[in-house]
């Protein structure tokens, strides 16, 4: 996985609660057997006015906000199906931050899994971010848990397992495979019913 | 300390890790399926790793299987997931019920059917509907598919352990008035976010008295409230649903004496609760393009509060002040892990029977899985759905996602027994409208809902 320590970049705002993974990336998406491609069809159906048109006045589609790394978005953030094409489609787009009022719990754990770093910040400190300008960075700074823009330092909370994934780039099944004794003595004790 | 149902589960199934921190849980079943796993295989061969235990590990083709003419897939790509899972799953030594087989079908059907799905367990699939099976008194919950790939290659997940809340369901439901009515109401009262961070227990009378389908429906819907696991304590009814199927326990009177012990002590147990009278429910049906814009059949559309509710509006084609009876209803579904189940087809059938679905209406019937089709049949349920005018199909999730050619046309307001109505869910620019099996067969009729409590259809 991608390592994480501080991040300089500028953002998109898209305010809406409730962005669900069917908004991210619609099913017809789903049905490659890789885990890149999918940005091109991130935001599919508001960003495509039809097949291979986009929708110039759609946020991701304009010319200023290209190279963005950080979305900011509203509360309950990729609701619904567990697809995980849907962190899959935001990576591959290029966001390497998220930072929304809250997540689902599935689609927070395949963030933590793929090197996309999804913050929680209250509503009066991401409409603050929101506002800032197509060319102004924010800096996003995952070791002191800091993000900070014109002046203003905002803290976020984040799981220290999480984080210390996130700074060194860790893989969870590799990580997992050191409790191979555990898992073996765990398995020894399951009641038989046969 | 009193403890509920699902902390005594997870205290048993900790390999590492303290509470409040993530903790590594050990995986009793993982159900697989094609969309979510290739990249999952792929990663264990990229890595030189085996499934660790196939023995607990079950695939099958749901998602974008064609629900007409099975053995001929048009769509290649969705050719190419299905072949891949046949070939995954042959070259890891994991028991697949592919096309045609008799165990096919929604995974979160067939997991109950086929008695993979067990009390005390965890249980996880790569999709977010697993939720479904904590009706037995099991853990169960979706996962991504790096997670898959975690739980095939170590059996293991990790995880925070959530907060409980435990939501009272009281009070005798009322003549056609469903579980799914019952969960719809509780999203509708409570908001589509009300569970994130929780696992929610449903308990009380209402739960008590009700069969392990309803169970299965409201539990496959927490999720929709934000509860990524949706659970019931397991009970008499629960232990003879599992007892003699394909892959219950030998010894029953054993495994019993051991799921035994899964119980909530009290109420006191629980981090937060909710309550939820069904004395005076109503039938839901959804207006807009979340589960939670849903009302009871009898009251108005409400008014915009804000830029969401706009959306939803301009997107659903309705109005504040309108009602569900002013729907123009021109498609029905019939089917998912929801509401695809054989008692969900023979109520909509006893609605459906001696009538005729109205001018202008297409109506699915997709079962749940190949043996809910094959008993459908043999109780002749599928002729009356015919002789009403709907087309009877082969199993699978269908229009309930639309990732196969099963989708709904844009605009049209489709009737559907599922658990989503976001925008685009069941095809693009599709009006999606959930509600129970019954509720339904008569807007199927009638070409709009009524109240079927009252009308006579």
């Amino acid at each position: 996985m991608e390592k994480i320590t501080t991040i300089d970049s500028t953002a998109i705002p898209i305010m809406r609660d409730n962005i669900d993974t069917d908004i991210l990336i619609p099913k017809q998406f789903l049905k490659n057997i890789l885990k890149t491609g999918y940005g091109k069809n991130l935001f599919y159906d508001w960003r495509y006015e039809k097949p291979n048109k986009p929708n110039p006045d759609f946020i991701l589609n304009k010319p200023e906000r290209q190279g963005a790394e950080i979305l900011i978005s509203g509360e309950n953030f990729g609701c619904g199906s567990s697809r995980e094409h849907a962190v899959w489609a935001l990576k591959d787009w290029g966001f390497r931050v998220v930072i929304a009022g809250g997540y689902s719990d599935i689609f927070y754990m395949n963030s933590t899994k793929n090197g996309l770093l999804a913050i929680i910040l209250p509503k009066d400190e991401r409409e603050f971010l929101a506002q800032a300008p197509a060319d102004a960075k924010i800096t996003v700074d995952l070791p002191n848990q800091e993000v900070r823009y014109a002046g203003k330092t905002f803290h976020f909370d984040i799981d220290p397992l999480w984080k210390h994934k996130f700074v060194n780039g860790l893989d969870d099944i590799g990580i997992t495979m050191n409790y191979e004794q555990q898992i073996e003595d765990y398995e020894a004790k399951i009641p038989s019913f046969n | 300390m009193s403890k509920t149902m699902f902390d005594k589960i997870w205290d048993k199934h900790v390999i590492t890790g303290e509470p409040g921190e993530p903790q590594l849980i050990y995986v009793d079943l993982q159900l697989v399926h094609e969309v979510t796993s290739p990249q999952a295989f792929e990663g264990l061969r990229e890595n030189h790793r085996k499934v660790r235990r196939p023995d607990k590990t079950f695939a099958t083709m749901d998602h974008n299987v064609p629900t007409k003419d099975i053995f001929n897939v048009q769509d290649a790509i969705a050719r190419k997931q299905i072949d891949t899972l046949k070939k995954n799953t042959d070259e890891f030594g994991v028991r697949l019920a592919g096309m045609g087989d008799e165990d096919q079908g929604i995974v979160h059907v067939i997991g109950p059917q086929l008695g993979l799905t067990q009390p005390g367990m965890v249980i996880v699939c790569g999709d977010s509907h697993t939720s479904t099976h904590g009706a037995f008194g099991s853990i169960a919950f979706g996962i991504g598919t790096s997670e898959v790939e975690h739980v095939l290659a170590t059996q293991t997940i990790w995880q925070t352990k959530p907060k409980t809340m435990g939501i009272h369901v009281h009070g005798k439901l009322p003549k056609g008035v469903f579980a799914k009515d019952i969960i719809m109401g509780i999203i509708a009262q409570e908001g589509v976010a009300f569970g994130v961070g929780y696992a929610a227990e449903f308990y009380g009378d209402t739960i008590r008295d009700m069969s392990m389908e309803g169970r299965m429906t409201i539990c496959n819907m927490a999720v929709e409230g934000g509860a990524k696991m949706g659970n019931i304590q397991p009970d008499q009814k629960t232990f003879d649903y599992v007892s003699g199927r394909k892959y219950a326990p030998k010894n029953m009177a054993k495994a019993i004496e051991y799921w035994k012990q899964f119980t909530t002590d009290d109420e006191s147990a629980y981090d937060k609760i909710i309550d939820f009278d069904v004395s005076d429910l109503a039938p839901y049906v959804s207006w807009g393009t979340n589960p939670g814009m849903a009302i009871p059949v009898t009251g108005d559309f409400p008014a915009i509060k804000d830029e969401d509710d706009q959306k939803a509006y301009d997107y659903i084609g309705l109005k504040p002040g309108d009602k569900p009876k002013d729907i123009p209803i021109q498609w029905a579904f019939f089917g998912s892990c929801t509401n695809g189940r054989l008692s969900d087809l023979k109520i909509a059938a006893q609605y459906m029977k001696g009538h005729h679905i109205a001018n202008g209406v297409t109506a699915w019937v997709v079962p749940g899985s190949r043996t809910v089709k094959e008993q459908a049949e043999k109780i002749g349920i599928d002729q009356i759905f015919k002789d009403a005018g709907c087309e009877w199909r082969e199993p699978g999730c269908s229009a309930c996602l639309a990732m196969n050619p099963d989708q709904v046309p844009a605009g049209v307001h489709c009737a559907s027994t599922t658990n989503r109505n976001f925008e685009g869910r069941q095809g693009v620019g599709a009006r999606t409208h959930l509600a129970s099996p019954a509720m339904v067969a008569a807007a199927t009729i009638n070409g709009h809902f009524v109240d079927i409590r009252k009308e006579q259809i």
